[in-house]
C-alpha cells in the first residue's frame, strides 16, 4: 500500500511534447513499473502522434477514456498551468499533479475556486497536488515528477514537504540508514495551492503501510501549524517535524513565493514551537530528520 | 515587484479610485513647478522610496507656500531616508510626490491582498487609519474588519457595506466608500496585485472619500501579462548585487552574515542557512541556483557572493538530481580557478553521481574541503573562518 498512486495507476502527461515534459516522461518510464504506468500524452496540435510509443491525445477527456487514465501530471508552461489543471478537473480524474513553477497567483486562485464550485455542485472531486512541487513517488512501484528516483527505497516511512530538494535530503537520509519509504509527496512552495500538509498527513495516517512520518515545512503561511494541531488530536503515528528559514529576514521572498514571512505566527520559530507543543519531534538540524525518526520506532 | 506611490495612484486613478491631484518631481525646480500647477494654498511634499514609514523619518511635510515647497523639496531630495524598514543606513531619496493639500476629517485603513488560508481575496478595512497596521493588529484585532472574496463572483454590495458601515463611516459618505471599496479590489484583481494597501483612506470635511497613500506589491509570476507595470520599476530601490543575480536566473538575497551559501532549491538554501546559524555563525546570503544549474551560472554565483566584502568562507551544499553532481563539481572548480577564490570553501555533494564529483573535487588541486551531511559542512566552514 501507499498513498495516492501506486504501481496499477496510470498517467496522463499534459505538456508532453515541451523539453521538461519529454524530459522526466522518460526518467518516469525508465522507474519500477513506468513503462505501464505513463499511457498517454495531450497536445492538440500533436493529437495522433506517439512519444516514446505514448499516444497522443488532443483533449484529457479523450485520453482518459481512452486508456482508463486516472491521474494526470502538468509540465505546461504557467501562462497555460492553469487552464491545465482545469482541463484535468474538468476530465474527472483523480488526482492532478502540477510541476510547473511560476504560475501567476490569480490564475491559481480562479482554477481553486472552480474546483470547490464544481465540488460544492455536487461534481467529481479531483484532487490537486502542487503547483511548484516535484511530484510524488512510491518506491519501487511508480515515480510522478521530478524527483531522483535512485534515492528511494521501498519502506513504511512517509514524507511529506513544500521543499523539493528539502524531501530529497529527507528521503536520502532515510535511505542510508535502511529505512524505506510508503510514498514521499512535495505539496509544492506556492501560497494558493491543492493538498496541504494536513491532507497528506490525514492519507500517511490511514495508510496500514506507513508506520511513521517526517514532515518538512517553510516559513509563511498557516499551513504547518493547521496540520499540526489535527495530528494533535488524531494521528496514532510518530511524527518528526522540521521547518526551513529561522534565518530567513521578514519581507522577503526566498524564492518560493510562499515563503514570505508576514505576521508573526507564520516564522520558523512559532511553527517549530506549535509543531512541538502537538507531539511532534522536532529539529532545527535538518540533517537529523533520519536519525531522529529511527528513535521513534518500536 | 513593488513600485512609488504616485506610480500607485496613476494605476488607482486609472481605475477611478479618488486620489488627490499630483505628480512626481525629480528636481527642486520641478518641485515648485508642479505645486505651481497644482495652485491652492497647501501642498503636501512626499519623498517616494520603496520603504514604508516616510512620514516619521522625516520624508513627508506640509507646505504652506511655494517658498515652503522649495524649502522642503531642498531638505528630502537627496537625504538618506531612515525607516524601520530601510535598515540604519537608510535610502536615498530621488524622487518627489507633489500633492494638494487634503482636508482630513477621518482616516481609515484599506487593503487588498490574497489569503492563502480561505483561497480567497481578503479585502480589510480599519477604523484605525494612519497608523502602523500591524500594531492595530497586535493591539486592537477586533479593530481590522475582513471580508473574503470569491474571485469567481467579485466583491458584493453587501460585502462594501460591510466594510464601510464596519469602519463608521458616517451615513452620507457610505456610498462613496463603498463604491472607493469596490474600485479597489477591481484594480487588484486586475493589474495581478498581491498586496493594495491604502493607508490612510480620508474622510474629507465635504464628505469625500479620497485615497491618501497608495502601496502596491506585485505578483512577479504575472509580470509577463503586464508590461505597463514592469515599466514602472525603479532599480534605484532595490539591490544592485540581486538585479545581477537575477539576470543569470539566480534567486539571490544579501544577508548580514559571513558565510557564502551556494544552494540548489529554496527550501533546501533555507535549511543550509539554518544549520549555519545553528553551529554559531551567520550566512552572508541566500543564493539558490535552480535546477538546471550550468558551470557559467555556477561561476556568476562565486561572483556575486564574493563581490560581498563580508564573506569569509563558502559552503556550497548541492542535492543532485536532474542536475548532475559531477556537472556542479566542474562548475564549481571552474569557479574558484577563475574567481582566484582566497577563503576556504567547503563542499557537500549528495545525489546523482555524487562520487564522480567528489573525485573532481578532489584532482582539481584546490584546497577544497569536502563534507558528507549538511551539518558537517556547517561545522567545517565555521571552523574554518574562525
Amino acid at each position: 500500500m501507499s498513498i495516492l498512486i501506486n504501481k496499477d495507476t496510470k498517467v496522463i502527461t499534459q505538456g508532453i511534447t515541451g523539453k521538461t515534459g519529454q524530459f522526466h516522461t522518460e526518467k518516469c518510464q525508465e522507474y519500477a513499473n513506468g513503462k505501464n504506468c505513463f499511457v498517454a500524452g495531450v497536445n492538440p496540435k500533436k493529437a495522433g502522434e506517439k512519444i516514446f510509443d505514448i499516444p497522443i491525445y488532443a483533449t484529457v477527456k479523450e485520453a482518459a477514456k481512452d486508456t482508463g487514465a486516472t491521474v494526470s501530471v502538468i509540465y505546461v508552461p504557467p501562462a497555460g498551468a492553469a487552464a491545465a489543471i482545469w482541463e484535468a478537473v474538468e476530465a474527472d480524474l483523480d488526482l492532478a499533479i502540477c510541476i510547473t513553477e511560476g504560475i501567476p497567483v490569480r490564475d491559481m486562485l480562479e482554477v481553486r475556486n472552480k474546483m470547490k464550485e464544481k465540488e460544492a455542485k455536487g461534481g467529481k472531486k479531483t484532487l490537486l497536488l502542487g503547483p511548484n512541487c516535484p511530484g510524488l513517488i512510491t518506491p519501487d512501484e511508480i515515480k510522478i515528477g521530478i524527483m531522483p528516483g535512485h534515492i528511494h527505497k521501498k519502506g513504511r516511512i512517509g514524507v511529506v514537504s513544500r521543499s523539493g530538494t528539502l524531501t530529497y535530503e529527507a528521503v536520502a537520509q532515510l535511505t542510508e540508514i535502511g529505512l524505506g519509504q510508503s510514498s514521499a509527496v512535495g505539496i509544492g512552495g506556492d501560497p494558493i495551492n491543492g493538498l496541504k500538509h494536513i491532507d497528506v498527513m490525514k492519507m500517511f495516517n490511514d495508510d496500514p503501510d506507513t508506520d511513521a512520518v517526517i514532515m518538512i515545512g517553510e516559513i509563511g503561511g498557516p499551513d504547518e501549524a493547521e496540520a499540526a494541531m489535527w495530528c494533535k488530536a488524531n494521528m496514532k503515528k510518530p511524527i518528526v517535524g522540521f521547518i526551513a528559514g529561522v534565518t530567513a529576514p521578514a519581507g522577503k521572498r526566498m524564492g518560493h513565493a510562499g515563503a514570505l514571512i508576514s505576521g508573526g505566527a507564520d516564522t520558523a520559530d512559532a511553527k517549530l514551537a506549535i509543531m512541538e507543543e502537538c507531539g511532534f519531534t522536532v529539529t532545527r538540524n535538518p540533517s537529523e530528520m533520519g536519525r531522529l525518526l529511527k528513535g521513534l520506532l518500536k | 515587484m513593488k513600485i512609488h506611490e504616485y506610480q500607485g495612484k496613476e494605476i488607482l486613478r486609472k481605475f477611478g479610485v479618488t486620489t488627490p491631484r499630483g505628480k512626481p518631481a525629480f528636481s527642486v525646480d520641478e518641485a515648485v513647478k508642479v505645486a505651481e500647477e497644482l495652485g491652492g494654498k497647501v501642498w503636501v511634499v512626499k519623498a517616494q522610496i520603496h520603504a514604508g514609514g516616510r512620514g516619521k523619518g522625516g520624508g513627508v511635510k506640509v507646505a504652506k507656500s511655494l517658498d515652503e515647497v522649495r524649502q522642503y523639496a531642498t531638505q528630502i531630495l537627496g537625504m538618506q531616508l531612515v525607516t524601520h524598514q530601510t535598515g540604519p543606513e537608510g535610502q536615498k531619496v530621488r524622487r518627489l510626490l507633489i500633492e494638494e493639500g487634503a482636508d482630513i476629517k477621518k482616516e481609515y485603513y484599506l487593503a487588498v491582498l490574497t489569503d492563502r488560508a480561505t483561497q480567497k481575496v481578503a479585502v480589510m478595512a480599519s477604523s484605525e487609519g494612519g497608523m502602523d497596521i500591524e500594531e492595530v493588529a497586535h493591539a486592537t484585532p477586533e479593530k481590522i474588519l475582513k471580508e473574503f472574496v470569491d474571485p469567481l463572483v467579485g466583491i458584493t454590495d453587501q460585502q462594501t457595506l460591510n466594510l464601510a458601515q464596519g469602519i463608521g463611516v458616517p451615513a452620507d459618505s457610505v456610498a462613496k466608500a463603498q463604491a472607493e471599496i469596490k474600485k479597489l479590489y477591481q484594480c487588484y484583481m486586475e493589474t495581478d496585485a498581491s498586496l493594495a494597501e491604502i493607508n490612510p483612506l480620508i474622510l474629507e470635511g465635504n464628505g469625500n472619500i479620497k485615497a491618501l497613500d497608495a502601496k502596491f506589491n506585485f505578483d512577479s509570476n504575472a509580470l509577463f501579462r503586464h508590461p505597463e507595470i514592469v515599466e514602472y520599476r525603479d532599480l534605484d530601490e532595490e539591490d544592485a548585487d540581486e538585479i545581477e543575480a537575477s539576470k543569470f536566473d539566480l534567486a539571490y538575497i544579501s544577508l548580514d552574515g559571513n558565510i557564502g551559501c551556494l544552494v540548489n532549491g529554496a527550501g533546501l538554501a533555507m535549511a543550509t542557512m539554518d544549520t549555519i546559524k545553528l553551529f554559531g555563525a551567520e550566512p552572508a546570503n541566500f543564493l539558490d541556483v535552480g535546477g538546471g544549474a550550468t558551470t557559467e551560472k555556477v561561476t556568476e554565483a562565486f561572483k556575486i557572493m564574493l563581490k560581498n566584502p563580508k564573506v569569509k568562507g563558502i559552503l556550497v551544499n548541492i542535492f543532485g538530481g536532474i542536475m548532475k553532481c559531477d556537472t556542479i563539481a566542474t562548475g564549481v572548480v571552474t569557479a574558484a580557478k577563475e574567481v582566484n577564490l582566497s577563503v576556504p570553501l567547503v563542499v557537500r555533494m549528495k545525489g546523482t553521481n555524487e562520487d564522480l564529483g567528489k573525485q573532481i573535487l578532489k584532482d582539481s588541486g584546490l584546497p577544497i574541503i569536502s563534507a558528507d551531511t549538511m551539518a558537517e559542512a556547517a561545522q567545517k566552514i565555521v571552523d574554518a573562518v574562525k
